[in-house]
């Protein structure tokens, strides 16, 4: 059976933020902060491996990280270890049945316990503090 | 001298109208959805469910529709309307604060035609997690009559029995829109469900089945299914709690 055939959402359902509220764009944020994390940590063995060239080689690697995209990428890079970390524990809570609520009888309109409060303040705290630290990163590559 | 208008007149409001676009689409001899577009009136009480049926009765019977109850209960009515899975029957048209409602077939779900999905997969899932309770003593003997459960034991599990099996959720899901595999939002708050229940001595087989790779940890609590829920269920608070089982975080 194709996806067509299971009239699947695909990818482009998956990762659409707009229709679910905070959570969803949580959900978003935190597999591009992990593809954005696995594709700097990649380029980042690739890097440190021009060791092997030796110091001229190393130093000339290392003045890309010194340009102005180099030091955006680096920004970048921050908020998303930042998201993704803060982002990472709440939902790992959350896994373990922490801060979801718990189960009783329900009665309209049916706000669901699970997205509640605590997990919305910490949707917006991993979004708030991932800005502080690239904001504070940006300060200190720029303002040497 | 003015009158004070009665109860019954402030809650008159003239007939409104909107425009209803029905996807159309036969699998057996159309390539992709299309839409047709009806000019409807409407109250502030009338449900997009008597809206399609309007459009079905005075200008295209063709329409396919799965409908029962019509209060919420069977499950029958679940479509995306307006770009989220709702019940049509517990959607008020007045509520959607739109000139236009879009309704389409639930996502994640194959199409037998139009408005109609397929369910036979939520009900494989919602089977394979043994929605019933496992226990030894099932036969009921003149001293045991039932199995007594206090209110407290009760309240652990009465949320997620109000399941309906309408598969909102499953539509809602962003693992089930590319994972085929899932067993999906439903089953897993079903096998809560059984597992939370006191009189039930089957948690560790339930807990084999849905830890697979395409089980219970393809969960990111997205939080979607609860918010799509109708009754109230909370698929992401269950799956969360019987993970907790699994991790080791509950007993």
């Amino acid at each position: 059976m194709t996806n067509q055939d299971e009239h699947k959402e695909g990818i482009g359902g998956m990762i659409n933020p707009r229709r679910y509220g905070i959570e969803r764009v949580a959900y978003l944020l935190m597999r591009l902060s992990g593809l954005g994390l696995l594709a700097y940590f990649i380029g980042h063995i690739y890097e440190t491996s021009s060791i092997l060239k030796g110091e001229i080689g190393w130093n000339e690697f290392l003045e890309i990280t010194q340009t102005t995209e180099g030091h955006a990428i680096l920004a970048i890079v921050i908020a998303m270890c930042v998201f993704h970390t803060v982002n990472g524990i709440r939902v790992m809570l959350g896994h373990g049945g922490v801060g979801v609520g718990k189960p009783a009888r329900p009665d309209y309109p049916y706000i669901p316990a699970s997205q509640n409060i605590r997990h919305k303040m910490g949707i917006y705290s991993a979004i708030i503090l991932a800005a502080i630290a690239m904001l504070y990163g940006l300060a200190v590559m720029f303002g040497e | 001298m003015g009158q004070i208008p009665s109860m019954a007149e402030e809650n008159m409001t003239p007939s409104q109208s909107i425009t209803l676009r029905i996807a159309k689409y036969n699998p057996e001899h159309d390539s992709a959805k299309k839409f047709m577009d009806f000019t409807i009136t409407y109250e502030r009480w009338t449900t997009v469910l008597e809206a399609i049926l309007e459009v079905k009765k005075h200008f295209d019977h063709s329409i396919a529709v799965r409908y029962s109850c019509r209060q919420a209960t069977c499950g029958s009515c679940g479509m995306i309307i307006n770009g989220k899975p709702r019940l049509a029957c517990f959607t008020k048209i007045s509520e959607l604060n739109s000139n236009v409602i879009t309704v389409e077939p639930m996502n994640n779900f194959p199409i037998i035609r139009d408005l109609a999905v397929k369910f036979e997969r939520l009900f494989d899932t919602h089977h394979k997690v043994k929605p019933y309770l496992i226990h030894d003593d099932t036969e009921i003997t003149s001293d045991t009559k039932e199995f007594l459960q206090s209110p407290e034991e009760l309240e652990q599990y009465i949320q997620f029995s109000n399941c309906i099996k309408c598969g909102l959720c499953n539509s809602a899901c962003p693992t089930m829109a590319t994972d085929s595999s899932f067993v999906g939002p439903q089953a897993l708050a079903q096998a809560y469900r059984y597992v939370a229940d006191s009189r039930d001595k089957g948690k560790d087989q339930r807990l084999k089945i849905i830890d697979d790779s395409h089980g219970i940890w393809r969960c990111h609590f997205a939080g979607s299914c609860s918010q799509v829920c109708p009754k109230g269920v909370d698929p992401a608070m269950g799956i969360q709690l019987l993970r907790g089982y699994m991790l080791g975080f509950r007993s």
